[in-house]
Order: structure tokens, then C-alpha cells, then sequence
């Protein structure tokens, strides 16, 4: 059945944007949702349009790609955090969401997240967030509550990190009690992760080291993201759990947006109204394990027992995300400055 | 036009598109503020090199860098030249072409994969580690993944059939005569080999050793997949900035410090690449 609405929803939506068949190209993060065979056929079969997938390690790498290849892409997923940036760089462009039947559905506060939609325009349809916090190995250890367990002298050589100056800064003053998006106190971050430093065995930087470095015993407690984590329980089976740690996690909200220049700007939009689609969302999450959706009919749709409704779907949870904002280049600077003295220092 | 010059212009042709041009870009870049694109300011600075210097970790990872570069040249030597001399001189035939593929084998496939291939086989409970169970009868764990180790046996494993060909080639080039010659006249074993096929196949080796250790100073894909938390050297720093920060300032200036220091260490061994012409 689902498939046969899901074919007859994204007819609807290409009727609706009369649009003639096109090649979309996406620009997204390797294996996140808008490359699943399944998702693609679907939406090639109603439409016509075929759909291209070029990918990114880093989101500097995505703006980088944006910036030397204008109107090579028409569809790109960007971390709220960076959209702003990309808009006044004039990378992308705003979207005209009328005719976008999933839209309305956006809970309010994601869809219209100033760092999403400003200047009286949406710049990036909210698509689905998450939080950056703990997974662990259910089989190796007790359930930790805090992050103060990265630091644990018994879990020396057990520590699976990634090597993102950023994120290092900020899991430093969430535990030294500061603001992820207002860091006062450098050098507690800095001390703070001279004495990570010793506790780290491996430096994971994709999905599939994740999984592959727990998998081999690599390391047993690690940082992850929420929808990672419910990807390795769910589709590969791996004994782990995902614990928002009780001084706060590191929160993201992806959109998708329209790169500037981009020729099929139709066909994009029809594609981006699919990804928010329920239809679409249910079937991501219960057979491969998803972030959290932004549209609210789609999380409703989910089971009860999802990831997604159990573990973020809890008030007490949710309070103590915070969600990131943007940084400025001279900060990233400064912060992967410190993290590489701190990692050089370390060899 | 005549002389040389219509004759050599396609050479100088290429050497300016090939080699010039993007050098020279890169020198520019390192030379301003930030990069010029997407209408951001820019001014002429020399700040990029003055970071070099603020920041003495810096310097500290191109030490390690070039500590990895003289170790993996080392080893790189001592496996290949060894092979190189048992290919050049004692295997003869259809065995010698079949040798010969297997070494240049590793070419044929994507560096990348050679790494992974790696990674499998260093890790815990990886190839090696069950290879060595088998074998001992006492219980090992090898462990090597995300070690320094591990990144020299992967750099090791990815130049090595730069030595053993060149060293092959001059090897081969040795006449046979001067070598029986020298036997008649009593020289040992030993001896032969330090003064007779060492020196004559020492252009060959310092030329591998050249091909070698260039590139390992600057490696970044090998450290980064197979050190873990060990892996971070100068070519990762570098890697970052263009990466991680989109600071292509900074990390031109950074690849041109390591450009430089590449060129004085080549010049200082210098000497020795001169008298084996």
C-alpha cells in the first residue's frame, strides 16, 4: 500500500508543478535519506525526473563545492547553522513553498527557525533535526547518564570521538557548564580536552566507521548522532543506545535548500516536498532508522516504540537540547586552532 | 624560428600548465587575507607565514612528519633494494616478468582501497591478529590499528615499488664482468657489495628514496585512516585548513613551509645524489 501512495502522492505533487521530466542533481551527506534506492525510484517513477547524488564529508566541503560549481546542483541539504552563511554568500536561493503540499505540516518553531527562514523568506525547508549526545555499547557497559563518562579513568583507551574541532569545543562546555553557542571560558575547553586527549582510541568520522569501529570492539562509549544511533540499533542490529547526557546535547536541524543557478527549480521542489512527505519519513525511519522528522504528521505517523517518539519524543529530553547556532569563521578558526595544538600535543 | 626552441616548446608548454600555474596559484593564496571569492575582502598579507611561527605545534608536526618521511624512506630501502637485487640478478625468465607484475600490482589499484585493505588487517581480531593466533600456540593480541606503526606499514606498503624499481633498473645495469672481475681478485662477498654493486645501483636507490619521501611528508589519507588518535601530521593540519575551515590561506602557506623544507632537506642530501651520478 505504501508504495502505491507514495507513487500517487509525488504524482500529485509533479501535476501539480507541471513539470517536465528533469535531472535533479542532489548534494547531500552519503547515505542520509535522499539517496535510498527505494525513496529515489518512487519519486522517479511519479515524476519523471531522474535524481543525481553527489556527496559531501564536511559542510565546509559543502560550501566549498557550492561555491566552485555554481548550477551543478538543485537540491542541497544545510545544516541550519551554515544557511545563513550560504545565503548571504548568494549560494542559494529562497523558495517559494505554495504548491508544497507538506509544508503546513512543518512544526512551526522548525520550519520557521530564524536560521531557516529570515528576511521574510524561506532559505531551507525544514527536513529533520537531532542531537549530538552519547551511544554506547549496551553489551560492554552500564547505561552512563553524563558526559562526565568520556572522562572516566576507567573507560581510558575506550573512547570512540570525532575529529571535528567544533564539536570537541562544545562537548567541553557543555561539561564545564557553558552555552554551546556562547563559549566564555576557552581555556576550561581547553583543559578540559587535553584530558580527553588520553581517553580517545579512535577518531571516527562517518557512519560507517561508527558502526564498523563498535562492531570491532573499537571503542565501547563514543559521540554520536540521535539518528545514527537508532540507524546502527535498527537496520544493522548493534547493540547500541542513545543517551542525551544530563548536562545537555549538542542539537541540529538540517533543511533542504535550493542552490542559486539551479535549472530545475520545479523538479527540486517537488523533490523536497517528497522528503517531508510521512509517507516517505515512516518507511525511512522504520526500515533504515532516521533523525527526527520536522513535520509533525510524520513523527505522529511513527510506532510507538520508534526511536524517534521514545527517546526524542520525551519533553524531559528535549528540554536540554540545545540547538546550534551559527559560528563565525574567526571562531572555527580559533577552535580547530586549539583542537589541533591540543592533538599534536597529544602524539 | 630555429634552434632548440620549437623542439622544446611543448615540454615548457606542459611544465607551465602542469606545474607553474597552480603552483603559482597556490603562492598567491597564500599570500592573502582571505580568499577571494564570493565578494569577500582581501588584502596582501604575510600573516599566513607569521601563524606558522606563533604557533609552535606547527612546527613540531612537520618534525613528525618528516621523521615519518626518513622512516618509511629507510624501510622502504632496506625491503626494496633487497628484492630489487634478487629480481635483477637471480631470477631470470617467465619468474622474474611474474614477480615483476606482483610488485607493480599494488599501481593497478586505487590507494584508498590499499589502505582499507589495511585497516582490516591490522585491526583487533583483524587478519593478523587471527594469523598470528593460529601460528603461536600461546594467545597474542596484535593490535596495530591506530598506531604510528600502522601508518608506516601503510605508507611502506603503498611506495615500495618506487625503490624496487628504480633499484631494479640500475641494478640490472650492472655489468656481471666487474663483479667476477673482483672475485678473481679476492674480494669477499662484503666487500662487493660495499664497493661495487652499492655504489653502482646508488642512483637508482636516490632516486626511490626521492619518490619516496616526498610524498610521505605530506600524507595526510594514510594517517588519517590507519593513525586514529596518532594519526595527525603536518599533512593533515594541512588537509584541515582547506577542508575543515575553507582557510585555503593559511593552508597554502602551510603546504609551501613544507614545500621549502622538502627542497633544503633534497639540497642537503644533495651531495650524496651527485656523487652516485
Amino acid at each position: 500500500m505504501t508504495r502505491t501512495a507514495a507513487i500517487a502522492i509525488a504524482g500529485a505533487i509533479a501535476l501539480a508543478a507541471g513539470a517536465q521530466a528533469a535531472e535533479i542533481r542532489v548534494l547531500n551527506w552519503k547515505g542520509y535519506g535522499t539517496d535510498e534506492p527505494w525513496a529515489v525510484a518512487a519519486f522517479e517513477k511519479a515524476t519523471g525526473h531522474t535524481v543525481v547524488h553527489d556527496y559531501f564529508n564536511s559542510e565546509q566541503e559543502m560550501l566549498t563545492r557550492l561555491r566552485t560549481n555554481p548550477g551543478a546542483y538543485d537540491v542541497v541539504l544545510i545544516n541550519s547553522a551554515f544557511t545563513r552563511q550560504a545565503a548571504a554568500e548568494g549560494l542559494i536561493q529562497p523558495i517559494d513553498t505554495a504548491g508544497m503540499k507538506n509544508v503546513a505540516d512543518l512544526a512551526p518553531n522548525l520550519a520557521g527557525n530564524p536560521e531557516l527562514a529570515f528576511d521574510g523568506k524561506v532559505w531551507g525547508v525544514a527536513w529533520v533535526w537531532g542531537v549530538t549526545g552519547i551511544a554506547y555499547n549496551t553489551e560492554a557497559m552500564d547505561r552512563p547518564d553524563s558526559l562526565e563518562v568520556f572522562w572516566d579513568p576507567a573507560m581510558k583507551g575506550r573512547v570512540g570521538w570525532r575529529d571535528d574541532a567544533l564539536e570537541s569545543v562544545q562537548f567541553a562546555a557543555l561539561v564545564t557548564g557553558q552555552s554551546i553557542n556562547d563559549i566564555r571560558d576557552l581555556d576550561a575547553v581547553r583543559d578540559r580536552l587535553a584530558r580527553l586527549m588520553p581517553q580517545i582510541r579512535v577518531f571516527w568520522s562517518s557512519e560507517n566507521d561508527w558502526n564498523q569501529f563498535l562492531a570491532a570492539g573499537e571503542f565501547d562509549v563514543a559521540t554520536y548522532w540521535s539518528g545514527s544511533a537508532a540507524r546502527s540499533k535498527t537496520h544493522f542490529g548493534l547493540p547500541v543506545e542513545f543517551v542525551i547526557p544530563r548536562e545537555g546535547a549538542i542539537g541540529w536541524l538540517d533543511g533542504l535548500s535550493i542552490p542559486a543557478g539551479s535549472a530545475n527549480v520545479e523538479a527540486a521542489k517537488a523533490f523536497i516536498d517528497w522528503m517531508i512527505d510521512p509517507e516517505f519519513y515512516v518507511k525511512w525511519d522504520t526500515e533504515v532508522g532516521a533523525p527526527a522528522s520536522a513535520n509533525l504528521k510524520a513523527a505522529a505517523a511513527l510506532p510507538e516504540d520508534a526511536f524517534n517518539r521514545r527517546v526524542l519524543g520525551d519533553p524531559a529530553n528535549i528540554a536540554r537540547v540545545e540547538i546550534m547556532k551559527p559560528v563565525s569563521d574567526a571562531d572555527r578558526e580559533r577552535f580547530l586552532a586549539l583542537w589541533q595544538e591540543l592533538k599534536a600535543a597529544a602524539q | 624560428m630555429r634552434g632548440p626552441v620549437p623542439l622544446l616548446a611543448p615540454a615548457y608548454l606542459w611544465l607551465t600548465l602542469a606545474v607553474f600555474l597552480p603552483l603559482s596559484a597556490m603562492g598567491f593564496f597564500s599570500l592573502v587575507s582571505d580568499i577571494p571569492v564570493g565578494g569577500r575582502a582581501w588584502t596582501l598579507t604575510l600573516d599566513n607565514y607569521a601563524e606558522f611561527l606563533a604557533r609552535p605545534f606547527y612546527a613540531q608536526l612537520l618534525w613528525r612528519s618528516l621523521e615519518l618521511g626518513a622512516v618509511v624512506t629507510g624501510l622502504c630501502l632496506l625491503i626494496g633494494a633487497p628484492c630489487a637485487w634478487v629480481l635483477a640478478r637471480t631470477i631470470r625468465g617467465r619468474w622474474r616478468e611474474a614477480l615483476f607484475i606482483l610488485v607493480i600490482l599494488p599501481f593497478w589499484s586505487n590507494g584508498l582501497v590499499r589502505v582499507f585493505s589495511w585497516a582490516i588487517a591490522l585491526r583487533g581480531g583483524g587478519v593478523l591478529d587471527w594469523a598470528v593466533n593460529a601460528i603461536l600456540p600461546w594467545d597474542v593480541r596484535v593490535n596495530l590499528m591506530f598506531s604510528w606503526w600502522a601508518v608506516v606499514i601503510g605508507l611502506v606498503h603503498s611506495y615500495l615499488p618506487y625503490v624496487i624499481l628504480t633499484g631494479y633498473v640500475a641494478m640490472q645495469a650492472i655489468d656481471q664482468r666487474l663483479i667476477e672481475a673482483a672475485r678473481s681478485l679476492g674480494a669477499s662477498r662484503r666487500m662487493i657489495l660495499w664497493r661495487i654493486v652499492l655504489p653502482l645501483s646508488l642512483p637508482g636507490l636516490a632516486a626511490g628514496a626521492v619518490l619516496v619521501f616526498v610524498p610521505v611528508v605530506g600524507s595526510f589519507m594514510e594517517p588519517r585512516i590507519l593513525g586514529g588518535r596518532a594519526g595527525t601530521f603536518f599533512g593533515t593540519v594541512i588537509e584541515d585548513q582547506f577542508t575543515a575551515v575553507f582557510n585555503w590561506p593559511l593552508g597554502a602557506a602551510l603546504s609551501f613551509i613544507l614545500l621549502a623544507v622538502v627542497l633544503a632537506v633534497l639540497a642537503a642530501a644533495a651531495p650524496i645524489l651527485r656523487r652516485s651520478q
